[in-house]
């Protein structure tokens, strides 16, 4: 097991600047023009994974942009992925 | 440091990339077939592009002492059009005998349609059929825990194929643990932006372990780095990892997979 203060050595400033560029992030997108956009909505809902005590929350980021459908699509309209699902009418 | 690059679409990238590669401890490359960029408007270009990975590609390799190997096949991208996919299909053969070619490959799915589906199962009996290896390609994004269940429940549903000669790859945290425990291979991307990260890379082998794992850059003509593996392995090295625990992950492991094929050559050494 690796120790605590080792991995906080290694990573701590990585991931505070991270955190910082997700804040503004966010910043930027609130004060600029439009409506709801099901991806942030989804980037939205992926920050809760942040709060789970469990040690799975990259697992719990990654459901949570995902599509949760089982069954292939009719046919394939594009060939890019966006990073968020756009739901069953949308997608 | 030695490794094994065994997911590199060396076609898109330059002579620098490969000189940067040997000088790293690269000791072999192997190229997947995949998507261009743009869609091939017809077999012929796709078997342009079989020639290039099976005659031209390994030359451009060898001028730096990299062995080449190579996989074939349509990608899930352009599997929409059937009537292209099969005639691709149907060439594949001709150049299945070529000496570098290990498998059938990078197969999968990308938005997870019927027709990728359909042809994702004429690859896999063309490969079944023939005894060759198999590496697939998982989708990307929000398609990728969808698509991989499928893909997984496809191979399993084929009594010819073995776990263990098949390579899933573009795992990340939620598609790991489902591609390992079904007892096949699993692949982490290194990619800057999507995919794999080297930390997350690491903080799934630990998670893991290092069994039927490796990883690779995929370096193509998006945003990738070719030396991305040696990259993590420095990591792995800060991480704490002993050099006995890389080398498993970045050299023998691939070797260990791919020597499933009769046509790859162990490098010396091992």
């Amino acid at each position: 097991m690796t120790d605590q203060k080792k991995i906080l050595d290694l990573y701590f400033l990585d991931a505070r600047a991270r955190l910082i560029d997700i804040a503004a992030f966010m910043d930027r997108v609130d004060r600029a023009d439009g409506g709801d956009d099901f991806r942030y909505d989804a980037f939205r809902a992926a920050l809760k994974a942040l709060e789970s005590e469990k040690q799975d929350r990259a697992r719990k980021v990654l459901l949570a942009f995902s599509d949760p459908t089982e069954e292939p699509i009719p046919v394939a309209t594009t060939k890019a992925a966006c990073g968020a699902w756009p739901g069953v009418e949308n997608a | 440091m030695r490794y094994i690059e065994p997911h590199g679409h060396m076609v898109s990238r330059t002579t620098d990339d490969y000189q940067a590669m040997a000088i790293a401890g690269c000791q072999a490359v192997s190229e997947p077939a995949f998507w261009a960029g743009f869609d091939r408007s017809s077999v012929q270009g796709f078997y342009d592009y079989f020639c290039q990975l099976t005659q031209h590609e390994p030359r451009r390799a060898a001028m730096f002492g990299l062995p080449h190997y190579t996989w074939l096949c349509i990608n899930p991208k352009e599997s929409e059009d059937l009537k292209l996919a099969d005639e691709v299909l149907s060439i594949i053969l001709e150049f299945m005998d070529c000496p570098n070619v290990l498998g059938i490959g990078e197969i999968g799915l990308n938005k997870n349609s019927r027709n990728e589906m359909l042809v994702l199962e004429k690859h896999i009996d063309l490969a079944a059929s023939n005894d060759q290896l198999i590496l697939v390609h998982t989708p990307h994004l929000e398609d990728k825990r969808k698509g991989t269940q499928l893909i997984l429940d496809v191979l399993k549903s084929d009594s010819r194929i073995r776990p263990e000669r098949c390579i899933i790859d573009h795992v990340e945290e939620h598609t790991v643990g489902m591609v390992l425990d079904d007892g096949f291979w699993a692949g982490m991307t290194l990619y800057p932006e999507t995919k794999c990260t080297s930390n997350r890379a690491i903080d799934i082998l630990e998670l893991y372990g290092n069994e039927r794992i490796w990883m690779n850059s995929a370096c193509d003509w998006g945003i990738s780095v070719p030396l991305a593996v040696p990259r993590a392995a420095q990591e792995m090295k800060r991480r704490g990892c002993n050099s006995r625990q890389i080398d498993k992950v970045i050299y023998q492991n691939p070797i260990e997979f791919m020597s499933q094929s009769p046509r790859f050559n162990t490098p010396e050494g091992l």
